[in-house]
C-alpha cells in the first residue's frame, strides 16, 4: 500500500474516531430527553444511522457486484463481500436495537410493517449471499454466484417494501411515530450518521483490503507450490 | 430471431418428453402440495368460520413449498450425466438455455397448479369455478418459475445444494407471496376485480423485472 493511501486511511481513521466520540457526548450528554418516550428514544440516534449505513453497504454491494461482473478484477469482488459481510452486521444491530426501543415505547417487540418486513428479509437475503460465496466449491465461482445474488437480491429490496407497505396500509396502523425533530436533535443524528458512515468506509477498506492481501497470498503460496 | 424462438423450444420439448416418460416432476411435487394441504389443516384445525383468514395463505404455501422442491429438479437433472456441459456446448446465447429451462419449469409448476388448486377448493368448500384465481396463478408462477429457474442453476454448483435454493429463493419472492394471497383471498369470497387489481399489478411488474434481470445474470452464472 503506497504512502498517499496510508495517509488518506489515517486521515479517515481520525475522523472517523472525533465523530464518533462526538456522536457519544452528544447522544448521552448535550441531547435533550424526549418528552414522549424517554431516555430509551436515545436509541433511536444508533437505530437510524446504522438501518442507512447498512441499506448503503448493500448498495455499495450491489454496485461492485455489478463492476465485477463487468470488468472482472478480483479487487472489485472484495470490496462487493466486504461491504455485504458490513452491512449483514449493520442490518442484525438494526433488528436488535429496534426491538429494545419498541417493546418500552410501543409495547410489542415486533410488528410486519414495510420497514421491519423489508429488514428482515434484506438480512435473509445477505445471510444466503454469504452462504452461498462459503458453499461454493471454488472462489472464482464463488465470487461469480456471490456477484449474481447481490444484484438479483438488491433489486427486490424496493418491492419487497413496496408491496408490504400496501398489505399493510390496509390494515389500521397500530403504530405511529410522529416524529418532530429540534435542532440539538437534528444535529445529533446527523453527526451520528456521519460517525457511523465513517466507520462503514474504515471497516470497508481495511476489510476489502484484508481479501485482496489474502488472495495474493494464496496465490504466491500456490505458485510456490508448483515450484 | 425465427432461431432464437426455436432453439428455446427445442430446449422446453426436451424437458417435456423427459418429463413425459418419467414424470418424475410432477408427480412428486404434486403429491407434496397435496401433503401439505392435508397438513395445514389438520396443524390449525380450520373450522368453516376460519376459512376466508387462511384458506388464501394455505394454498400459496403450499405452492410456493411445492415449487421450492420442484425448482432443485430443473438444474439437478443437467448436472447428472453431464447434461449441462452438453447444453453449453450448443452454439446458442446462454438467455436462450435460460428462457428454455424457464418455459418447462413453469409448465411444470403450472400443470401442479392446475390439479392442486381444485383439491384445495374442495377440501375448503370453496366455489370451483374461478378464473381470476386461473390468471392469479399463472402471474405469480412466472414469478416462482423466472427467479427459481435462475437460483436452481447457481445452486446445483455448490454445497449444501438443496437448502441453498430455498435460502436462496424463499427471500427474493416475498413480494410475489404477499401479493398472490392478498390477491387470492377476495377471489375466494367473491369480492370484486377492483381489489385485486394492485397485487396483480405488483405481480406483474416483479415478474417483468426479474425475467429481464435473470435474462442478463444467466450467463456470467453457466460460464465456466
Amino acid at each position: 500500500m503506497d504512502n498517499k493511501r496510508i495517509l488518506r486511511n489515517n486521515v479517515l481513521l481520525g475522523l472517523g474516531l472525533v465523530l464518533m466520540v462526538a456522536a457519544l457526548y452528544m447522544v448521552f450528554v448535550y441531547v435533550p430527553t424526549e418528552k414522549n418516550m424517554g431516555v430509551v428514544q436515545r436509541i433511536f440516534y444508533f437505530h437510524v444511522p446504522i438501518a442507512w449505513v447498512s441499506l448503503l453497504a448493500f448498495f455499495i454491494t450491489f454496485t461492485f457486484s455489478i463492476l465485477y461482473l463487468w470488468k472482472r478484477e478480483m479487487k472489485w469482488d472484495s470490496f462487493a463481500c466486504a461491504s455485504a459481510e458490513i452491512g449483514i452486521v449493520f442490518t442484525t444491530l438494526v433488528l436488535i436495537t429496534g426491538p429494545i426501543w419498541a417493546k418500552p415505547v410501543w409495547g410489542i417487540w415486533w410488528t410486519w410493517d414495510a420497514r421491519l418486513s423489508t429488514s428482515l428479509v434484506l438480512w435473509l437475503i445477505y445471510v444466503a449471499y454469504l452462504l452461498v460465496r462459503s458453499f461454493a466449491t471454488d472462489p472464482a465461482r464463488g465470487a461469480r454466484y456471490g456477484a449474481v445474488i447481490g444484484i438479483v437480491g438488491f433489486i427486490d429490496v424496493p418491492l419487497v417494501f413496496l408491496t408490504v407497505n400496501l398489505w399493510r396500509t390496509q390494515h389500521p396502523a397500530t403504530i405511529i411515530f410522529e416524529g418532530g425533530l429540534t435542532a440539538p436533535m437534528l444535529l445529533t443524528l446527523v453527526v451520528c450518521i456521519a460517525a457511523f458512515t465513517a466507520l462503514y468506509m474504515l471497516l470497508l477498506i481495511h476489510s476489502a483490503n484484508l481479501k485482496i492481501m489474502d488472495a495474493d497470498v494464496k496465490h504466491l503460496k500456490s505458485m510456490l507450490q508448483e515450484e | 430471431m425465427n432461431g432464437v424462438f426455436t432453439r428455446i423450444f427445442a430446449i422446453f420439448w426436451k424437458d417435456m418428453l423427459t418429463e413425459i416418460r418419467t414424470r418424475e416432476f410432477v408427480f412428486s411435487v404434486l403429491i407434496f402440495a397435496i401433503l401439505e394441504l392435508v397438513i395445514f389443516s389438520f396443524a390449525f384445525s380450520i373450522r368453516a368460520n376460519m376459512v376466508d383468514m387462511a384458506a388464501s395463505g394455505i394454498l400459496w404455501v403450499a405452492l410456493t413449498f411445492g415449487g421450492v422442491i420442484g425448482f432443485n429438479r430443473i438444474f439437478a437433472v443437467e448436472k447428472e450425466n453431464a447434461r449441462l456441459e452438453g447444453l453449453m456446448l450448443c452454439p446458442v446465447d446462454r438467455f436462450v438455455i435460460y428462457w428454455g429451462k424457464l418455459a418447462g419449469s413453469f409448465t411444470f409448476m403450472l400443470a401442479v397448479s392446475v390439479v392442486v388448486t381444485p383439491i384445495f377448493l374442495i377440501l375448503f368448500n370453496l366455489p370451483i369455478f374461478l378464473p381470476r384465481l386461473a390468471l392469479i396463478i399463472v402471474v405469480a408462477t412466472i414469478g416462482f418459475a423466472a427467479v427459481g429457474t435462475l437460483f436452481s442453476a447457481v445452486a446445483i454448483n455448490i454445497r449444501a445444494r438443496d437448502i441453498m435454493l430455498s435460502v436462496l429463493f424463499l427471500p427474493i419472492i416475498v413480494p410475489v407471496i404477499v401479493a398472490a394471497v392478498k390477491a387470492t383471498a377476495p377471489v375466494l369470497a367473491g369480492k370484486p376485480w377492483v381489489d385485486i387489481l394492485t397485487w396483480l399489478q405488483i405481480m406483474i411488474a416483479f415478474d417483468i423485472i426479474y425475467l429481464v434481470v435473470a435474462t442478463l445474470v444467466f450467463e456470467f452464472v453457466v460460464e465456466e
